[in-house]
């Protein structure tokens, strides 16, 4: 097999430039291995995030030629002969070290949401769930928390100002599969409406688009969520009240437009 | 040199955020006293994601013969009768209550048609017992776990590793490391420590487990005056991937046999018939007519292509040698010819997808090529069956890092069930121990200097020896040297070799820099996976017989004697050294459950099996 040129980013919180090196690969090498044989020949500092090394944990997320993958999942034979490839850290957080950066910005939005709560068991003591009940809830929980779908949202990637009220793709599915799961009890249309600000997402569907784990998130998760909160503050009767009493009808970001008179 | 240290009080720190840790934290910090959780990587990142078949509990759902009986003979029975008695009975008894709790906390497991947790075969279990979700069932533990840790608010520690344990006068008083994201080191002040750190395939070459897998628990509770029991027994995997290089050892889950899989030599023999031992011969297949039909009618008795794993990996091994092997050094399995595509794609979502897009092959459509891995450790941390106390006080242990529970060889499923059961005991008493401790411990300031120079010291010295290269030389010697199949000789040269590299990695100088410095974490990880390898290799030369995870070449068969007999290891000035200690021995009615038991022939049609 052949040298492969690779530009790896390199650099902290105050900046840095991509670093070019020449690797020799071996057949069946993905780029995460890459990145490994300069750690171990090269650069002996050289800091990545990496664990199962197998599409399963979420941990190597990285920009590959500028798009958003796991570099464990990314065969080197996907590139054409003599390509120079570029790794880079994601975008939309802060660099804490050459490829690995500071995604505490998941974290702390998966804090404030409102927990599983259970309604009462069956008369027999059981939990009866039903396969295809428990599906379309199965397919949010195959989130691997990579947070590609954070990365590639340009409600954040691009404003770094909207990320205090907007909890992304990431937790629009976290909040699809709490509303859509079987047991729940929990309301949190209205949460969902003021604070985790569903309604910046244009549904450009770049989050579907990197997901690893082909969650629909755009249309499985998001746009259901969007129709459970029109329905909840769709209220023609109030607003018609509202319009004989004179009052202007003030709308909260993300609260649908009522209907024209 | 800055050595200043972060410092943290709390009643009771856990070490490690996979399954065991995360239900020991809950746990404590239910019991009301100040938790910490201390995660090496990311949350929700630890190896448990990576579990696949599922969590082994008798429900009965799909058998309801099946009950805790049935499971602790299982288990007792596929760990050669090495395991502590209690603790197999507690976990078969506890199982299920642990798994429903993870229904109450948000998890969905597969269904039954009557809308009951589903289970699946695995192999050494009887019935039909693993709760799963496809084979993401690690995946939904974690996430699960995870959440419920996060409501409870618990304080966790991303990125950090724990070195040392800190003690006052022979019990626990904390533990100091190294904050990755920080880059500083940490100390965390406490009453009551868990481990749940995992156990250390990383010192092998062709291994399952990720980087984290270093022995951080089993050396930090060695330091600290801890005994841990046979470190000898190790289990190969008997499927992990062969090929492209980069993904060898990569797990495939047991469940592609549970699920019809069938193992297969390059002439296309069913070679595991030739391999069934006596022990298991009454409850075994011996033509591929029957094992086929047990499939669907458990009258008939099991395929062999399900006996435990320790058997599994030794006959694969011993084709390979024979000249029937793969082309890249394993053997096949195969699922394509007995079940649909639909079918493979739908139980075995991530294996599809994991050989599709990893190796190129269509295993709806082909055979994969599959080889032992290097998986997980039964031995660890001596520990007390109800408790999980060590032998240290202040000091608990569960999952992997703890011994007793597995014996010589684990069943599969029994992993995340032991993470769920005793993780639970662990914060349970370590929350209790720390209540009922008076005072805070003292920290002993010249213990804190001296472990913080010692993690430093890499940094300080200059070109010294490579951390990569000398991982790249242990992994070596354990995997030609410490591998299935063991001989007195093999392991004298791995010791020679351990005791050398332990010399040079003393010398290693790592690159500068202390923010997410992976060349400093890996020499200190090097220090840690030597003892451990050390440990390992000195207990598996010191038990001369062959029994589950550990076979010896030399003593080719289990000797009666040694199955009455623990391998203890611990320091003394430094040193490892060992000693035997007697198994306790099971209550006679117990014992009576434990004989061999061929399948009834009145077994009920399953109720909800697929």
């Amino acid at each position: 097999m052949p040298n492969v040129k690779v530009n790896v980013f390199r650099g902290d919180a105050s900046g840095g430039q991509l670093k070019r090196y020449d690797v020799p690969t071996d057949p069946g090498m993905v780029v995460l291995d890459v990145v490994h044989r300069i750690q171990a020949t090269q650069e002996p500092d050289l800091a990545v995030r990496w664990n199962c090394k197998a599409g399963k944990c979420g941990s190597c997320s990285a920009e590959i030629n500028g798009l958003p993958k796991l570099m464990c999942m990314t065969r080197m034979d996907t590139f054409e002969e003599g390509e120079e490839i570029t790794v880079t850290p994601v975008k939309t957080f802060p660099v804490i070290r050459d490829l690995v950066t500071d995604v505490s910005y998941n974290y702390e939005w998966a804090k404030t949401i409102p927990a599983f709560k259970p309604k009462p068991k069956e008369a027999d003591g059981t939990r009866r769930m039903y396969q295809d009940d428990v599906e379309r809830v199965q397919e949010f929980h195959k989130c691997i928390e990579c947070f590609l779908c954070q990365d590639v949202c340009h409600v954040i990637r691009d404003h770094e100002e909207d990320k205090a009220g907007f909890a992304g793709p990431r937790y629009f599915v976290r909040l699809a599969a709490l509303e859509m799961h079987p047991l729940d009890t929990n309301d949190r249309t209205e949460l969902i409406r003021q604070k985790y600000g569903l309604g910046y997402c244009n549904i450009t569907k770049c989050c579907t688009d990197v997901c690893p784990e082909h969650i629909h998130i755009t249309d499985n998760a998001i746009i259901p969520l969007k129709e459970r909160v029109v329905t909840s503050t769709y209220d023609p009767v109030g607003w018609a009240l509202r319009r004989m009493r004179g009052k202007p009808a003030t709308l909260a970001a993300g609260e649908p437009e009522p209907p024209s008179a | 040199m800055n050595d200043a240290v972060k410092r943290h009080e709390y009643d009771v720190v856990v070490i490690g955020a996979g399954g065991a840790g995360l239900r020991a934290a809950i746990e404590a910090s239910a019991m009301g006293v100040r938790t910490a959780l201390i995660c090496k990587s990311l949350l929700g990142k630890a190896h448990t994601v990576m579990a696949e078949g599922g969590i082994a509990a008798a429900l009965g759902n799909v058998w309801k013969e099946d009950n805790w009986k049935v499971h602790f003979r299982d288990t007792m029975r596929g760990g050669k009768l090495l395991n502590h008695w209690r603790m197999a009975q507690i976990h078969a008894q506890e199982a299920p209550d642990r798994v429903l709790e993870l229904e109450e906390w948000g998890a969905l497991f597969d269904r039954t048609k009557d809308g009951l947790i589903l289970q699946r075969d695995f192999g050494g279990h009887r019935y039909a017992r693993l709760a799963h979700v496809g084979d993401r069932t690690g995946l939904e533990m974690i996430r699960t776990l995870q959440d419920h840790a996060v409501h409870r608010g618990i304080d966790v520690f991303m990125e950090t590793t724990m070195f040392r344990l800190l003690t006052e006068d022979g019990r626990v008083s904390g533990a100091i490391g190294y904050d990755r994201q920080k880059g500083e080191l940490a100390l965390f002040h406490a009453k009551a420590v868990v481990l749940a750190t995992g156990g250390v395939g990383k010192a092998w070459k062709v291994t399952s487990n990720s980087w984290e897998y270093t022995g951080d628990g089993f050396a930090m509770a060695l330091e600290a005056g801890a005994e841990l029991i046979d470190m000898e027994m190790t289990q190969f995997h008997p499927t992990g991937m062969v090929w492209p290089t980069s993904v060898r050892g990569l797990l495939v889950t047991e469940g592609v046999r549970g699920d019809g899989g069938t193992l297969k030599n390059a002439n296309g023999e069913r070679f595991m018939f030739k391999y069934i031992p006596e022990f298991f011969k009454a409850e075994t297949a011996d033509n591929e007519a029957e094992a086929d039909r047990w499939y669907e009618d458990k009258t008939n008795r099991r395929t062999p292509d399900l006996l435990p794993r320790d058997e599994v990996a030794r006959a694969i091994n011993a084709e390979v040698k024979a000249g029937r092997g793969s082309p890249h050094g394993g053997v096949f399995l195969d699922i394509a010819s007995r079940r649909s595509a639909e079918y493979i794609k739908r139980r075995l979502p991530s294996m599809y997808h994991q050989f599709m897009q990893l190796a190129g092959v269509d295993i709806t459509k082909e055979a994969m090529e599959i080889g032992p891995t290097l998986h997980y450790i039964m031995g660890g941390v001596r520990v007390d069956p109800d408790s999980t106390q060590s032998t240290v006080p202040g000091l608990f242990a569960a999952g992997e890092v703890a011994a007793g529970m597995h014996g010589a060889n684990r069943l599969g499923g029994n992993s995340l069930s032991d993470l769920l059961v005793f993780g639970r005991r662990a914060g349970l008493y370590a929350a209790e121990y720390a209540k009922r401790l008076a005072r805070m411990p003292l920290l002993d300031e010249q213990q804190v200097s001296r472990r913080s120079q010692e993690i430093l010291a890499p940094l300080e010295r200059r070109g010294g020896e490579n951390p990569y290269a000398l991982h790249a030389e242990l992994t070596d010697t354990m995997q030609d040297l410490v591998g299935i199949i063991r001989t007195a000789d093999e392991l004298r040269q791995a010791l020679t070799r351990i005791d050398s590299l332990r010399t040079r990695a003393a010398r290693c100088a790592v690159a500068s820099g202390r923010v997410y410095n992976p060349s400093w974490h890996l020499a200190l990880d090097l220090r840690t996976m030597l003892l451990c390898s050390e440990a390992v290799t000195r207990s598996a030369l010191l038990r001369e017989e062959s029994r589950g995870g550990h076979t010896r070449d030399d003593y080719p068969k289990p000797d009666p004697d040694w199955g009455k007999k623990n391998v203890v290891t611990r320091l003394r000035d430094g040193q490892v050294e060992l000693r035997t200690a007697s198994l306790p021995e099971a209550p006679s009615e117990l014992r009576a459950l434990l004989g061999e038991e061929k399948p009834s022939a009145k077994v009920a049609v399953p109720a909800g099996a697929e």
